[in-house]
C-alpha cells in the first residue's frame, strides 16, 4: 500500500531486549493511560511522547524509535516514574534507549542532543560540574549555530550566572575514577 | 347517613408552614356530613393514627379523610388505622395538601390554603359514595415452573426446591447444561466450567422436589398469580425413557453422522444422541430430520419414489431394553404452577452479517465459542487447538471483540459484557496449551469491571504476553496459508496489517431464539432485540410487570455465570417467599363488570394490558365481559374504552369521580 505507512508489529525486538534488560522495566505492563506524557514537563518538545515510546517499543517499532530524540530531550525528573500507576519506571526506560541509541549513528534530529549530550559529560569529567560559557561555546561552534540563544549572555552575565573561568568541584580525582570505572566496565561489554 | 371525619396533618411545616391551617379545620367543619375536624402535627406518627382511631370511635365516623401527603406514601398506614378502629379500611380517602398543594404553593400561602380547602372538600363529596370493599383470598399451587435449563434455570430449580417446594424444569434441548456446558473454563478463576456445572446437572435430576422435562416447550399460558395453566408440548423423543437405561450402544452403533449443534459444527454426532457426553438425562433422542429410518418411512409413504433408501433401525435391533419407541409422538400436556420462571438464557451473535470478516467464508475465522470447543478436553478436537482448513497449530492468534456487540449498524448497540474477559481468558489458555502461540487482541474498550476482571486482564498482559491492540479491525482476508487482519492501532494512530494463524471473533450476546414469542404467551414486556424487561432495573430486577413471573439469567441482559446464578437464586427466593404463604391476597380496587348494561362488544378485552378481561356467556346466551379479580391491577383502561358504561372501577366509581369534581362548586 504506497503512501499508508502500515505496521505490523513485532512483540519480540532486539531493540525491546535490549531496553527490558538494560531498564529491568517490562515494557509490556504500559496500558497506555498517558498520565507520563500529561506530567513530563518537556513532553511538548517530544515526538515521540513518553507514552507513544512506550507504545513503539510495544508493537517493536524499532527504527523509528532510534530516529527519534525523545530519549535525548528526557531529562530524568522522574515524575513519570513516580506517577506511573503501573509502577514502570519510564526514567530508566529512557535511559536505556540513549544507551542503545548512542552505540548507532546518530540521525539529523539527534545530533545536537547527542552533541550536547557529549560536551555536558566531558565538562563533568574535567571540572565535576558544568562550565556553562565553555559548554555553551563549543556546543554553538561544534553545533554549527555559532550565535544560537546568544541574546541570553548579557543577561546571564549581568546576574552572575555566567562565569569566564570554569569552577571545579574539590575532588575531581574522585569524580574521574568514577568515569575510568565506569570505561572500564564498558571495555568488559557490561552496559 | 355518612359520618365523615376531617383529619388535616401539619406534617411538621411541610404543610403547617405555608397553608393556614385554622382557616381549613374551619372550612372543613362547613362542609355536608362533616362531623368532626381536627388537626395533627404528625398524623402518620402512632400519637396522630391513636387520635384518628379515638376520633373514630367517639364521633361514630364512617368516612374518613385525611388531608396529607399523596396516599402513595401512607394510604397504607391510614387504612390499618381505620382497621383498628373496626371501620372498613377502604372507607378512607386522601387529600393530597402535601405534594400537590403546599410544596408547590409555598410561595403563596393564601392561595394554597384555599387550594387545600378545595381538595378537601373533593374528597369529601368522593367519600361519601365509599362503598366498603373486602379484598379476596386465593390460593396457590405450590409448585414453580422454571423455563430454561442453563446455569440460572438449575439454580433457580435447585434452591426453589430446597426451600421444599415442587418444580417443573423445562428445556427445550434434549439435555440441560445451556451455554455454560459447552464452556471450556470459566474467568477469572479459570474454574473448569463442566466440573462446577455437571455435579449441579445430577442433583437437578436426582432432586426429589424436582421434575426434568428436557425436549419440551411452553406453548402457552394462562391464569394468573398463584395459578397458572401452562400448555407444556413434548416433542417426541423416539425413545422411552423408563425403558433406556443410557448405555450408550444406540448413538454409537448409529450410522448416520450429523454436524453437532453442542460442538457448533465442529464435530459430528449421530441421529440418534445425547448432545455431550456428560448430559442430563444421561438418555438420548432421535433426530427425526436425519434418521435413516424416518427417511425410509417418508419414502414409502411419498409413493416409494427414486432410490430406496436404507431401512436401517439399528438402534432398535441393538437396545438391550428395547426403548426404541416408534409409535411416541409429540404430547400436550397442562399442568398447574403457582409462578413461572423464565431463564431462557442467550444465543450467540451469528457474524455472518459481517461481510469484512469473512461471513464464515475463511475456515480459519472461529467465533469464541467454537473456540471453547476445541480447548475443552471434551470437545471435538480432545483439547487440542488446531486450524479448521490444515490441521495445524496456530502460532498467532487475533482476536477481534465487539461482534455483534456495540455496533449500531448491526443492530447491536449494547455491550455484551463478557467478551473482554473471555478473550482475555481464551488468550491466557492458548498460551497455556502453546507457550509459542502469540495473541493479539482487538479492542475498542477492555471493560473489566468485576471482582478480579482487572487483575485478570493484567494476567493476559503480564503472564501471557497478548498484545492487545486499540481499534476495530476493518478486514480480514486470506492470504495463502494466512489470514491478514487490518486495523488501526489508534494508540499510534497508525493502520496495522497482521498476518496470523486463526482469527476468533468474539461474537455478543444476544437473547435465544423464540425469546419473543414466550413472552408473548407469558404475557410480559420484552425490548427491541428481545430481552425480557425487568420491572424495575435496580429494585426489583428478578420481578415483571406481571405477578407471578419472574426472570433471571441472560434473557434480561448480557451477564457473566454469577450473576446468573446470583439472579436464579434471587428469583428463587422471591418464589419461596410467595409460596410462604398459603393464600393470596387481592386488592378490591378493580373493574367490575355491570352484567345488564354489557353489550359484548369485547373491546376491553382487547385493551386490557393484564389479560385480565376475558368473556363469557350468560343464561339468556347473550356475550358480556368479565373480569378477573386476581390479574385486574385497576388501571382502568377498560373504563375508558367502554362505550355503554357498563364497568366501573371500585374505590373509583364513574359516580364516585364526577361527585369529586361536581364537590368542587358546592
Amino acid at each position: 500500500m504506497p503512501g499508508v505507512d502500515v505496521i505490523t508489529p513485532k512483540p519480540i525486538t532486539e531493540l525491546r531486549s535490549w531496553v527490558e534488560t538494560l531498564s529491568g522495566q517490562k515494557v509490556a505492563r504500559c496500558y497506555q493511560c498517558g498520565k507520563c506524557t500529561a506530567g513530563c514537563p518537556v513532553a511538548y518538545v517530544m515526538d515521540p511522547t513518553p507514552r507513544q515510546v512506550m507504545r513503539a517499543l510495544q508493537l517493536g517499532l524499532e527504527d523509528e524509535l532510534l530516529r527519534s530524540s525523545t530519549m535525548w530531550i528526557c531529562f530524568y525528573c522522574m515524575t513519570c516514574a513516580a506517577r506511573c500507576p503501573r509502577e514502570i519506571d519510564i526514567t530508566k526506560v529512557m535511559e536505556a534507549l540513549r544507551l542503545v541509541s548512542a552505540q548507532r549513528k546518530a540521525t539529523p534530529a539527534q545530533k545536537d542532543f547527542k552533541l550536547f549530550h557529549n560536551l555536558f559529560i566531558s565538562n563533568l569529567n574535567r571540572f565535576g560540574r558544568i562550565y556553562e560559557l565553555g559548554l555553551g561555546l563549543t556546543y554553538n561552534l561544534l553545533g554549527k549555530h555559532p550565535l544560537s540563544k546568544a541574546e541570553l549572555i548579557p543577561g546571564m552575565l549581568a546576574r552572575g550566572k555566567l562565569s569566564f573561568i570554569p569552577h571545579r568541584v574539590k575532588n575531581t580525582d574522585r569524580i574521574r575514577d568514577i568515569f575510568n570505572r565506569i570505561k572500564a566496565f564498558e571495555k568488559q561489554g557490561k552496559p | 347517613m355518612a359520618r365523615v371525619g376531617v383529619f388535616v396533618c401539619h406534617c411538621g411545616t411541610n404543610i403547617a408552614g405555608v397553608v393556614n391551617i385554622p382557616e381549613v379545620l374551619e372550612a372543613a367543619e362547613k362542609m355536608p356530613m362533616v362531623v368532626s375536624a381536627t388537626d395533627n402535627k404528625y398524623s402518620c406518627s402512632e400519637p396522630g393514627q391513636a387520635s384518628i382511631r379515638e376520633a373514630i370511635i367517639e364521633n361514630n365516623l364512617n368516612r374518613v379523610i385525611v388531608a396529607a401527603c399523596s396516599p402513595r406514601m401512607h394510604e397504607i398506614t391510614f387504612r390499618r388505622a381505620l382497621a383498628s378502629a373496626g371501620l372498613n379500611p377502604y372507607l378512607l380517602e386522601m387529600a393530597n395538601i402535601r405534594e400537590q398543594c403546599s410544596w408547590v404553593h409555598s410561595d403563596n400561602k393564601e392561595i394554597a390554603t384555599n387550594k387545600a380547602i378545595e381538595i378537601i372538600k373533593m374528597a369529601v363529596a368522593k367519600v361519601i359514595r365509599h362503598e366498603p370493599l373486602y379484598p379476596r383470598q386465593v390460593g396457590i399451587t405450590k409448585r414453580a415452573l422454571v423455563i430454561g435449563g442453563g446455569i440460572t434455570g438449575i439454580q433457580t430449580a435447585l434452591d426453589i426446591a430446597n426451600a421444599g417446594y415442587g418444580v417443573v424444569l423445562v428445556e427445550r434441548e434434549p439435555s440441560i447444561g445451556g451455554r455454560m456446558a459447552q464452556l471450556d473454563k470459566t474467568f477469572p478463576t479459570l474454574d473448569c466450567s463442566a466440573c462446577i456445572l455437571t455435579p449441579k446437572m445430577v442433583d437437578l435430576s436426582q432432586h426429589p422436589k424436582i421434575k426434568l422435562m428436557t425436549y419440551a416447550e411452553v406453548k402457552k399460558v394462562t391464569g394468573f398469580i398463584g395459578n397458572f395453566e401452562v400448555e407444556i408440548l413434548h416433542k417426541a423423543k423416539k425413545v422411552d425413557h423408563l425403558k433406556c437405561i443410557g448405555c450408550g450402544i444406540c448413538w454409537q452403533k448409529c450410522p448416520e453422522k450429523v454436524p453437532s449443534e453442542f460442538d457448533l459444527g465442529l464435530g459430528k454426532r449421530t441421529a440418534i444422541y445425547i448432545p455431550f457426553a456428560q448430559a442430563v438425562p444421561p438418555k438420548p433422542v432421535i433426530d427425526l430430520s436425519h434418521c435413516r429410518y424416518t427417511k425410509y418411512l417418508t419414502w414409502v409413504a411419498t409413493g416409494q419414489e427414486g432410490k430406496k433408501p436404507p431401512e436401517c433401525r439399528i438402534c432398535e435391533k441393538l437396545c438391550p431394553t428395547a426403548a426404541i419407541a416408534w409409535d411416541q409422538e409429540e404430547q400436550l400436556f397442562t399442568e398447574k404452577f403457582g409462578t413461572i420462571v423464565v431463564a431462557t438464557g442467550y444465543q450467540t451473535y451469528d457474524y455472518s452479517h459481517y461481510k469484512e470478516y469473512g461471513s464464515r467464508d475463511f475456515a480459519d475465522v472461529i467465533t469464541g465459542l467454537q473456540l471453547e470447543r476445541l480447548m475443552s478436553a471434551s470437545g471435538p478436537t480432545g483439547g487440542e487447538v488446531t486450524r479448521l482448513s490444515d490441521g495445524s497449530h496456530p502460532k498467532t492468534v487475533a482476536f477481534v471483540c465487539c461482534v455483534g456487540s456495540r455496533d449500531q449498524q448491526r443492530g447491536r448497540p449494547y455491550c455484551s459484557k463478557v467478551c473482554c474477559m473471555y478473550t482475555a481468558k481464551q488468550a491466557i489458555m492458548l498460551k497455556e496449551h502453546d507457550p509459542e502461540v502469540q495473541c493479539y487482541i482487538f479492542y475498542i474498550d477492555v471493560r473489566a469491571g468485576g471482582k478480579d476482571f482487572e487483575e485478570f486482564y493484567l494476567r493476559a498482559i503480564d503472564e501471557a504476553g497478548v498484545i492487545y491492540i486499540k481499534g476495530r479491525p476493518s478486514k480480514i482476508y486470506q492470504d495463502g496459508k494466512k489470514l491478514i487482519v487490518l486495523g488501526e492501532d489508534t494508540l499510534m494512530g497508525r493502520p496495522v496489517e497482521i498476518p496470523v494463524d486463526l482469527v476468533v471473533l468474539a461474537t455478543g450476546m444476544e437473547p435465544s431464539a423464540g425469546a419473543d414469542e414466550l413472552a408473548r404467551n407469558l404475557n410480559i414486556s420484552y425490548d427491541t432485540y428481545n430481552f425480557m424487561v425487568e420491572a424495575h432495573p435496580k429494585l426489583r430486577p428478578v420481578e415483571t410487570h406481571t405477578d407471578g413471573i419472574f426472570v433471571a439469567g441472560a434473557c434480561v441482559g448480557p451477564r457473566d455465570i454469577p450473576e446468573c446464578v446470583a439472579q436464579g437464586s434471587a428469583a428463587a427466593a422471591k418464589v419461596a417467599a410467595l409460596f410462604s404463604q398459603d393464600t393470596l391476597t387481592t386488592e378490591p380496587l378493580i373493574a367490575v363488570v355491570n352484567q345488564a348494561r354489557c353489550i359484548g362488544c369485547l373491546l376491553c378485552v382487547t385493551i386490557c394490558p393484564f389479560k385480565a378481561v376475558d368473556y363469557q356467556t350468560t343464561q339468556d346466551g347473550r356475550l358480556i365481559a368479565a373480569t378477573n379479580e386476581s390479574l385486574c391491577k385497576g388501571c382502568g383502561l377498560c373504563i375508558a374504552a367502554c362505550r355503554p358504561k357498563a364497568i366501573d372501577l371500585r374505590g373509583f366509581t364513574n359516580q364516585q369521580i364526577l361527585d369529586e369534581v361536581a364537590g368542587l362548586w358546592l
